[in-house]
Order: C-alpha cells, then sequence, then structure tokens
C-alpha cells in the first residue's frame, strides 16, 4: 500500500474483519494518531518523521522561508501539514503552497509560481514519479542555480536511481533504511539485488516489508499458531521488542508506531560514488525515542495517559 | 502578468505533445477507422528505444530522433499486418479492445523488466542551458520540443490533406474498393499510415524523454487526456486535432495557475461541453 488514502481506507475495514496490518509504504501519520486502530501497526516510516528530520535540519541551515509543491491526496496534505509544523516551531515562515493533481507528468507550471514566491526552500510534500519530475523540471528552470533550494521530503534510492546523481548531487531527506549501512543491511541487499532483474538495491520499503514479517511470524511463532484473532496479535506484537539485521533492535509503541533511528543523508556527487547504487552519505542520525511523534502529542485513543 | 506569460508558453510546450500525439491518433483513425488506445505504449516505446539507443548501441538523440519512430513505426506495420487488418470492416469496440489489450501487455512486459520508476535520459548537449526571456527562464530544450513539433504536425498535414499520395490515402478511406481498380496497393498503404502514425507517437517518446522520466507507464498516464483532446476536436480531423492539442496545452496551463487543483479535469470537462454542443466535434464531420 503505497497511497496513504488507500491505506486510510483499509486501515477501518482491517480493524472491522479484525485482522493485522503492517503498513511499510504508505506515509501519513495519521495511521497511528487520530485514526491508530488496535489491528494496526505503521512500520517504516511517517510524515511527522520525515517532516521532523528534514524540516528541522534544513530551517536550522538558514532555510528560513518554504514554499510548497503539494499533491493533492491525503498523502501530500499530511506531509505539508507535519512539516509547516515543525518550520515554524523552528522559527521558519510558510509563505505559500500549489497542490497538484496526483501523478502530474508536468511541473513547470507549479515550479514557475514557487521560483516567483522566491522562497529559500522549496518543500516537495510528493512522492514517486512526482518528485523525481519535480526535481528534473527544477533543474531544467534553473530554479536551484537561481538559489532556491529543493527539500525532498519523501524520496526513495530508487528515485535517486531513476534521477542519475547528476541531478540529485546534494538533496538531503530522512530514510529509515540504507543497503549500505551495517553488515546487516548489506547482507540483505546483497541476497535482495541479486534476486532482482534489474539488481536493484531495496528501499526502505521493501526492507520494511521483510523486517515486519520476521516480528509478526515470531510472534505467531510465540504465540504457538496464528489465533486468527488480529488484535490479539498485533497487542502480542507490541509486547515484544523487535529485532532484526535490518531495522536493528526496536519497539512498537501502544499506538501501533514502530519506533527505530532515522537517518539524515545527502545525495552524494558523481565523483565521490564509487560503484552502482552508491548513492547517500549519512549526515545525521535522530535517536528512535526522538523520530517520531511524542507519545504526548497523540490524539490516539489507544495512547492511555 | 509576467507570470501568466510564462503560463502561456508551459502551455504551449505541453500543447506540442498533445499536438503530435493526437494527430498520429487522428490520421489511424481517419484513414483506418481503428481507435488506437495502444498509441501510449507505442509512445513510451519511442521513449525506451531513445533510451536503448543511447545505454546500448551509443547512439545519442539527434539519430534517435529518425530511429527510433522508424523502428517502433516497423513495430506497429507488423502489428497492423498481423492484427488489426482481420479487424477492418467490424465495430470499432473490436479495434478498440484489441489495441487496449495490446497496450496493457506491452506495458506489463515493460513493467516486468524496468520496473515501474523511472530511467534517466538526458538533454542533448546542444540544448542544455536556458535563456532569460524577460518573464520567464526556458529552458532551450523546451522551446526546441514547440517549434520542432510545429514543423512535424504541419508537414503531416500537408503530405495527407495537399500532396497526390494524401489524395490516394482519403480516396482509399472513402471507398478502397474503386481505388483498388486504378492499381494502387490499398492494404499496403493502410499498413504504411498506420507506420505513419506509430511514428509520431514513437516521436513524440523520443521528444519526451528527456523532460520527462522514461517510465513504462509514461503513455498510459497521458493517453486519456490526448483521447480527449482528439474528441474535442472532432475524430479523424488532421487540423483539428494539431489546434486543439495545442489549445488545450494552453488551458490547461492556465488553470494550473488560476485553479491548480482543476489541472487534471478541466480538459475532460471541455470535452463534455463541447460533445453536449457539438457532437462530433469543434472540427469534425458530422457522421
Amino acid at each position: 500500500m503505497l497511497n496513504s488514502g488507500v491505506a486510510l481506507a483499509v486501515n477501518n475495514v482491517v480493524k472491522e474483519k479484525n485482522a493485522v496490518m503492517i503498513n511499510t509504504g504508505a506515509a501519513t501519520s495519521d495511521l497511528t494518531n487520530a485514526q491508530c486502530s488496535p489491528n494496526t501497526i505503521h512500520w517504516v516510516y511517517d510524515t511527522y518523521m520525515l517532516a521532523n528530520s528534514t524540516g528541522q535540519a534544513l530551517v536550522k541551515a538558514g532555510g528560513d522561508t518554504w514554499y510548497f509543491v503539494t499533491a493533492d491526496y491525503a498523502f501530500g496534505h499530511a506531509l505539508e501539514r507535519d512539516t509547516a509544523a515543525v518550520v515554524v516551531k523552528s522559527g521558519g515562515k510558510v509563505i505559500g503552497t500549489v497542490r497538484h493533481p496526483l501523478n502530474s507528468s508536468d511541473f513547470s507550471s507549479f515550479l514557475l509560481q514557487a521560483q516567483a514566491s522566491k522562497a529559500k526552500i522549496i518543500g516537495m510534500a510528493n512522492a514517486g514519479g512526482d518528485t523525481t519530475n519535480t526535481i528534473k523540471q527544477a533543474s531544467e528552470f534553473g530554479i536551484v542555480a537561481g538559489g532556491q533550494k529543493l527539500a525532498g521530503l519523501l524520496l526513495f534510492i530508487n528515485d535517486v536511481h531513476a534521477l542519475g546523481l547528476k541531478v540529485a548531487q546534494g538533496l538531503n531527506f530522512t530514510e529509515t533504511f540504507y543497503w549500505d549501512l551495517n553488515d546487516g543491511t548489506r547482507a540483505f541487499s546483497k541476497r535482495f539485488s541479486e534476486r532482482m532483474k534489474n539488481k536493484a538495491m531495496p528501499s526502505m520499503v521493501q526492507a520494511g516489508v521483510y523486517s515486519g514479517l520476521i516480528h509478526y511470524f515470531k510472534t505467531i511463532d510465540a504465540m504457538g499458531g496464528n489465533p486468527h484473532d488480529g488484535a490479539k496479535v498485533v497487542a502480542k506484537m507490541k509486547e515484544a521488542p523487535t529485532d532484526d539485521p535490518l531495522f536493528g533492535k526496536g519497539t512498537i509503541r501502544a499506538d501501533g508506531r514502530k519506533l527505530h533511528p532515522a537517518y539524515l543523508f545527502e545525495v552524494k556527487k558523481p565523483s565521490e560514488s564509487k560503484g552502482p547504487w552508491d548513492y547517500y552519505k549519512l549526515v545525521g542520525t535522530t535517536p528512535a525515542d526522538q523520530a517520531f511523534r511524542p507519545l504526548s502529542e497523540s490524539a490516539c485513543p489507544l495512547v492511555k495517559k | 502578468m509576467q507570470a501568466l506569460y510564462a503560463q502561456l508558453l508551459v502551455g504551449l510546450i505541453n500543447g506540442s505533445f498533445y499536438a503530435l500525439l493526437s494527430l498520429g491518433l487522428a490520421v489511424i483513425f481517419g484513414m483506418l477507422n481503428i481507435i488506437n488506445f495502444a498509441h501510449g505504449a507505442l509512445y513510451m516505446m519511442g521513449a525506451f528505444c531513445a533510451y536503448f539507443l543511447l545505454n546500448v548501441a551509443g547512439i545519442g538523440y539527434w539519430p534517435a530522433l529518425i530511429i527510433a519512430p522508424i523502428a517502433v513505426g516497423i513495430f506497429g506495420m507488423i502489428l497492423e499486418r498481423t492484427m488489426l487488418q482481420w479487424l477492418s470492416g467490424l465495430d470499432h469496440l473490436y479495434g478498440l479492445l484489441l489495441t487496449f489489450g495490446l497496450a496493457l501487455i506491452v506495458q506489463g512486459v515493460f513493467q516486468n523488466y524496468f520496473g515501474s520508476s523511472g530511467l534517466p535520459y538526458a538533454i542533448p548537449d546542444e540544448l542544455k542551458g536556458g535563456m532569460n526571456l524577460g518573464f520567464m527562464f526556458l529552458p532551450i530544450y523546451r522551446g526546441w520540443v514547440v517549434i520542432f513539433s510545429l514543423v512535424i504536425c504541419l508537414l503531416t498535414w500537408y503530405l495527407i490533406e495537399r500532396t497526390r499520395l494524401g489524395a490516394y490515402l482519403r480516396a482509399a478511406t472513402e471507398n478502397p474498393t474503386l481505388v483498388r481498380a486504378f492499381g494502387i496497393n490499398v492494404p499496403r498503404m493502410i499498413t504504411l499510415t498506420y507506420g505513419l502514425g506509430v511514428g509520431l507517437a514513437a516521436l513524440a517518446g523520443v521528444l519526451s524523454a528527456p523532460i520527462n522520466q522514461v517510465r513504462p507507464l509514461m503513455g498510459a498516464d497521458l493517453i486519456i487526456v490526448v483521447f480527449a483532446v482528439v474528441v474535442i476536436g472532432g475524430m479523424g480531423s488532421i487540423m483539428g486535432s494539431i489546434i486543439t492539442g495545442f489549445a488545450l496545452g494552453v488551458i490547461e496551463g492556465l488553470t494550473k495557475y488560476f485553479y491548480p487543483e482543476a489541472s487534471n479535469t478541466v480538459v475532460f470537462v471541455l470535452m463534455v461541453l463541447v460533445l453536449l454542443v457539438k457532437p462530433s466535434g469543434l472540427t469534425g464531420r458530422a457522421a
């Protein structure tokens, strides 16, 4: 499930049918906030964490005026809302927003509006093809050369691969997994890549599916078989700490949020890259307990205050 | 006001792609009576062809502009010879289903091998950079796209409406039996026409490769809009589809400025309005 709108809908169905949802693809932080469910675990990342890590780092580095180019659906709105909150909290200002339809191929109009706003940072609250097209076309229209900086709020390694290092170099963004982090991630990624037709390295979403399922199977094993009671399984999954070579040791909170560190990356220059898929430099790490929305701010009814 | 000029120009750039693609569709529909739903997939193949030429054979953008349309055009002619020609005389629905199925297969195969994310294709060195027009920064490549596609559109129009070959073609659609009686090989002409329409799609694909990502679904996203363009312009009308292509690009560009949320739907709203008032399209002949 890569679409937040779909994930929120499925979230309700899963609760109704008492099944288990381990969400790795959709980003909206509502899944563990106002719309949290006893049947849902949100694994890899969410809009709050992306906004928090990338947004704060950029404002600190002097990017205090923002213009958002936002995908016009649940995910884009959530990401824009969460990032704008972080920007304002860190002392920055949001001077405008343009909302584009999902899966647009042409961003020139939107980018020209962002350019005219003279904001220091153009925050891309979109994902996938929308983001890569925005970045590519921004470089075409001389936006980065003109002094404005692009902030990719959600980028995957496949996007960087599609852009090529020449266009993507210097971009800052946040992920929770990178194949070249440590021996555990490298070993898994090597096995993964060998099975892929185009030898691609896993993205954080793909790694998250693996990690989430491992924890699920461990829990089912410990329970001595599948009880076919989603809420019970999820409750058990929240009790046990998680441990896998991909995300390291972690925990799952009462609201369904899986906790692990968040990494701020910078895309390497073509000259710094030593081989295929050698794309990121690690520039900062937010520890697991600070990366996600604190429970004290949570609107989730499952959280006892 | 400056921003408005910029949006108009940006609209023209998108209009170029609409015009090239809807022109190919109009040629195919006008001459073969086939609603070619495979058009988007063929456009995508054009872009992939350019990508392969560069990355496998080291052949750059300029030769690709000629080689890719020919290669994909030949693929199209094979399709016409082996499958589409059997559908002549049948209801439009059959052609639509066949070409739609073909499009799904082609896109599926490409997705299987290349995934759904895009592959990079660089702008050729000669067209890199941009110029400052005062009201906006125009990337040279985009200016090139507008001019080049305008020239190609007009050439195609001239070929079909003003030359002897075009006259044969139009006659063959009206009454194939009679044209055959004059000793003209009508089936071959139809195959070549399909090849031409497909070649135009592939050409648009090559043109768009440096701007958009080379992706298996790049055509699927575009084809629905292009069909709306053809319907608004009038099915089968060559000039109608060229003018509507550019005009709708501009209208869409303005919508992106005044009410960006509606930029995806404005074309279809227009289509509904046009169909209500003039069911055969703005320049179409009444059925």
